[in-house]
């Protein structure tokens, strides 16, 4: 087995512990640290019977033997309001941070469309969008990438069961932090992203709907063809990545319906969004990871 | 049923509601002059806004003629007794939209969700409240999904964030009579006694009258119409003809009657592209329990893909779709037509 980086995962809910179930199987991560702040949860009870490190002091009780633990790699996936906090100390103890928050203070990473970018940047902080960002910006950048898109437009909907607390509390995040991303990552002029919130039983899986406006009449063969290359990028870690319908076209107008299964590892397999944030964490974490084994990045605080 | 010297509040739905069957089309002149009217036949409370809130101007729901900041503003300073109120849902528009339109001078702002998911009203809601002497309303949408015990849970939520007036909403126009009473009983009961509690109708089973006054018989004091029933479906209740019956019944609206049906028939009838009723669309909307602004949208795609417009919104309702889920029906539709073709 090759050698691997060490990670610590902060925020041991049902993000972390999925994300936790994810890392354990990788070729390059060795999850070793599970960081909460209530002492019985449950996501630290597991964590521990998987053999990690875990503390309920928040990152507080990490920082005086990260370093010595050899943790390079920081995951949280706690709420949008601490992780400023949080990414700050474990940056000082040379951790990079990959934000699994809506909070947005590193660059947006999306893997299929920028994670080299983001990488190549050796940034000590990257923030992974939103989980509809995630779902949706690949095929914003699919179409934007044949010809430019004035505005696109996206419809996330989610069960009810799959939107935590967190999300609830503000929503709003949400949709400015999917817009900013649709716009910044994406490649079009302007962004908008709408969130349904479905409590239908049995749950139902995640739905997205991605309009792009063209600048000019699309190019129909050549934006299919980017759409099906890209939806081959992101199910290489989101198996369940799938095209419904589409691509639409309706004059300038390009529609593309998804629908995004989840791995079903700790979550729900309905519960797509959530797992498309897990992996695409993970997937952003492995890539820093390979670049820390070449001896190509040496994270440091900054 | 006796509902004499009982006062109500009503609030018409034209220029919101309206704006789905107008496809967002509705002009800053044409809001002007409505408002104008509405405002001189004594109509004490109007909603101004995109159909689907504030924030809802986009490819899913439909680009309006004119931005909410333009509506608002342009009707908002021409008002002489009667307030304006913004719809915001959450998910769709967000704190910043609301900031604007208290700018732009509305009294009341309702925040919408689906019924069962008021906890995402807790931003929008907190941030209304803290606004001086803004009235603010939490609008609890397809309230026929679940039962009274459960609506009123999310109502005391939407109350605790600081709405100081909660709605049942028939979004579907599905609830009959006594399905009014039940849910709008329970919450009066159960409710802070000056929360004021209001009922949005939907006409596409005939109901909007009914239900309306079944609201008013269980305990609720705001009754959302519109003038001519310009509404998504087969409109809102409508408004002048509730009126009517409000004064034969004896309750105070404080309207007046007849101004209230001429700016009905003078101004809303003519604005209309296509009569709005109860047809076989419309009907199936309250027959189904299917959130009324999918109308247009299955018809459409109907026609579009050779469809039949009232199998796409039984399926639509068989899937318990929601509110803001409009980017389905043309997904689903392409569903229905391939495995026609298959």
């Amino acid at each position: 087995m090759s050698k691997k980086v060490k990670a610590a995962i902060i925020g041991p809910g049902n993000i972390g512990t999925d994300l936790l179930m994810k890392a354990m199987r990788s070729e390059w991560i060795e999850p070793v640290w599970m960081v909460g702040v209530v002492p019985d949860s449950p996501g630290l009870a597991r964590a521990a019977e998987a053999g990690l490190k875990t503390t309920a002091e928040g990152v507080d009780g990490m920082l005086p033997t990260m370093r010595a633990d050899g943790v390079q790699i920081c995951f949280d996936a706690t709420s949008a309001y601490v992780h400023a906090e949080n990414s700050r100390k474990v940056n000082e103890q040379g951790a990079v941070m990959i934000d699994l928050t809506p909070a947005a203070i590193g660059p947006f990473c999306v893997p299929p469309v920028n994670l080299a970018q983001a990488v190549d940047a050796r940034a000590m902080n990257v923030n992974m969008v939103t989980c509809g960002g995630q779902a949706t910006i690949p095929m914003v950048a699919a179409v934007s990438r044949v010809q430019p898109v004035t505005y696109a437009e996206i419809v996330a909907t989610v069960s009810s069961k799959s939107a935590g607390p967190g999300t609830r509390k503000n929503i709003d995040e949400f949709t400015r932090t999917t817009a900013s991303g649709i716009e910044k990552v994406g490649g079009a002029k302007s962004g908008k992203a709408i969130i349904v919130i479905n409590p239908a039983e049995p749950p139902l899986i995640m739905r997205d709907t991605i309009h792009c406006l063209t600048a000019e009449d699309p190019d129909q063969a050549a934006i299919t063809s980017s759409v099906h290359a890209m939806i081959a990028e992101v199910q290489k870690y989101v198996p369940g990545y799938i095209l419904k319908n589409g691509p639409v076209f309706d004059g300038k107008r390009v529609s593309i319906y998804m629908e995004v299964e989840g791995l079903g590892d700790f979550l729900p397999k309905y519960a797509g969004n959530l797992d498309i944030m897990t992996a695409a964490g993970l997937r952003t974490a492995e890539m820093y990871a390979q670049e820390i084994l070449a001896g190509n990045f040496v994270p440091t605080a900054a | 049923m006796n509902l004499s010297g009982k006062k109500i509040t009503v609030h018409d739905m034209c220029l919101r509601d309206g704006m789905h069957p107008k496809r967002h089309q509705i002009t800053v002149e044409q809001m002007v002059t409505i408002a104008k009217a509405m405002d001189e036949a004594g109509i004490p409370l109007i909603e101004v806004t995109h159909g689907d809130g504030l924030g809802g101007a986009s490819v899913n729901y439909g680009f309006p003629a004119a931005s909410d900041e333009e509506y608002l503003t342009a009707v908002c300073r021409e008002m002489k007794n009667t307030r304006v109120s913004a719809l915001l849902l959450p998910g769709i528009g967000t704190v910043d939209h609301l900031k604007m339109a208290v700018d732009c001078g509305i009294s009341t702002i309702r925040v919408a969700t689906h019924c069962t998911e008021a906890d995402v009203s807790e931003q929008h809601l907190t941030m209304a409240a803290k606004y001086e002497g803004l009235d603010t309303v939490g609008f609890l949408m397809m309230a026929h999904m679940i039962g009274p015990e459960e609506l009123l849970v999310q109502l005391k939520m939407m109350e605790d964030f600081g709405a100081n007036c909660v709605y049942i909403t028939d979004s579907a126009g599905y609830m009959l009579p006594d399905d009014v009473s039940a849910r709008v009983a329970l919450a009066r009961a159960e409710l802070r006694p000056e929360t004021e509690l209001g009922f949005h109708g939907h006409h596409n089973m005939a109901m909007g009258i009914a239900n309306s006054l079944a609201a008013v018989e269980a305990g609720a004091n705001r009754i959302d119409g519109s003038l001519a029933g310009l509404g998504a479906g087969a409109g809102n209740t409508p408004l002048e003809v509730f009126l009517a019956v409000c004064n034969r019944m004896g309750v105070e609206t404080g309207v007046d009657l007849f101004k209230a049906m001429d700016v009905a028939e003078d101004l809303i009838v003519p604005l209309m592209d296509h009569p709005i009723r109860i047809d076989r669309d419309a009907l199936t909307l309250g027959y189904a329990g299917v959130y009324s602004s999918f109308l247009l949208f299955a018809k459409r795609s109907a026609e579009k893909y050779g469809l039949s417009s009232r199998d796409i919104l039984v399926e639509l309702g068989r899937r318990k779709t929601v509110g803001g889920q409009e980017d389905m029906i043309e997904d689903l539709a392409l569903d229905m037509a391939k495995a026609r073709d298959r």
